[in-house]
């Protein structure tokens, strides 16, 4: 039993075609509404949207790095060293509190 | 001009994003690190021509990518695309879908979480040709769109979403080899709904300058 016979196979192929565009948020308003009406009525599509979707969040939250301690500390004082190179007295107490 | 001083305020909550790409793209530590403080200088540097209002992540990518390459990549390992082209299309979820199924009483995602280790992720992406590796992690880690990754990598739109599409298929086969070494995909077979529904194709990106250009250059390509 294949749930894809009850529908218009153009259906599935158009919303599939463009998985990864509507993952990726780069469809129109529209086609994405459209998309979206289908996945509702299409349970073996709206499986592999998930399915691709999870994957990415799965493979995002993954990747996550801490950056070591002494990095961020070597960037600090490059910086300070290349402030103080190139415009000294710049910076004052005053500079930095954009918030 | 921006205020240089400012800079460290905007720009440093960047910082593990960048070395966790840097890592990705170097696969070594010690070239990660060097890699985002040249990176964080550069932009020190330039950061009077940044153009305020501008989307100073991407230009931090922008600055790391370029350095990356110019850098720090590796000579050219062969790789061969004919056999990234021939990975069929939602390659993971062909194989170990119905195993997500059919597991009842936890989330998909849960499930998939489990399925490989930070480690195999990691490995998988850093497996991929430098340009569809950076191209994976700008969309796919990072989160940023077709047109950021354009410009990012001084390509066009199409390119980005061909290696996209060629990436991400390299990406879940490298998935799948690590499943398939633990006994994952033996659990599916063994489901009996696991093909019960067979899903159509995904096309390639409906793009003109789909293949070809990148067939061309095997650069990740970039401007300065």
């Amino acid at each position: 039993m294949n749930d894809h016979d009850d529908h218009d196979h153009g259906n599935c192929d158009d919303a599939l075609h463009e998985l990864y565009t509507f993952l990726d948020g780069e469809l129109t308003d529209d086609r994405r509404s459209q998309i979206r009406t289908h996945l509702d009525d299409c349970s073996p599509c709206l499986e592999v949207f998930d399915f691709e979707a999870e994957l990415r969040i799965v493979i995002k939250h993954k990747c996550v790095e801490q950056v070591p301690d002494a990095l961020r500390q070597r960037i600090f004082d490059s910086l300070g060293a290349a402030e103080t190179s190139t415009s000294a007295g710049l910076r004052t107490d005053a500079v930095g509190s954009a918030e | 001009m921006s205020d240089q001083a400012t800079f460290a305020d905007q720009a440093m909550q960047y910082m593990s994003s960048l070395y966790a790409a840097a890592l990705r793209m170097t696969r070594n530590p010690a070239d990660a690190e060097d890699l985002v403080q040249e990176t964080y200088l550069k932009a020190y540097r330039g950061f009077g021509g940044f153009q305020e209002g501008t989307n100073l992540k991407a230009w931090l990518y922008r600055i790391l990518t370029n350095t990356y390459i110019n850098t720090y990549r590796a000579k050219k390992r062969r790789f061969d695309e004919t056999a990234l082209d021939e990975t069929e299309d939602l390659y993971l979820y062909r194989r170990l879908g119905g195993l997500e199924a059919a597991r009842a009483g936890r989330s998909a995602e849960d499930e998939l979480m489990d399925w490989f280790t930070d480690i195999e992720v990691k490995e998988a992406i850093e497996s991929l040709p430098d340009q569809f590796r950076v191209a994976v992690l700008l969309a796919d880690v990072e989160g940023f769109s077709y047109k950021e990754i354009a410009e990012i990598l001084d390509i066009p739109i199409g390119t980005v979403m061909s290696r996209l599409h060629r990436g991400r298929k390299a990406l879940q086969k490298a998935l799948y080899e690590f499943a398939d070494s633990r006994g994952l995909t033996e659990r599916v077979a063994a489901t009996p709904a696991a093909n019960d529904s067979e899903p159509v194709t995904v096309g390639a990106p409906r793009s003109p300058d789909k293949r070809g250009d990148d067939a061309a250059d095997s650069d990740v390509g970039a401007g300065d």
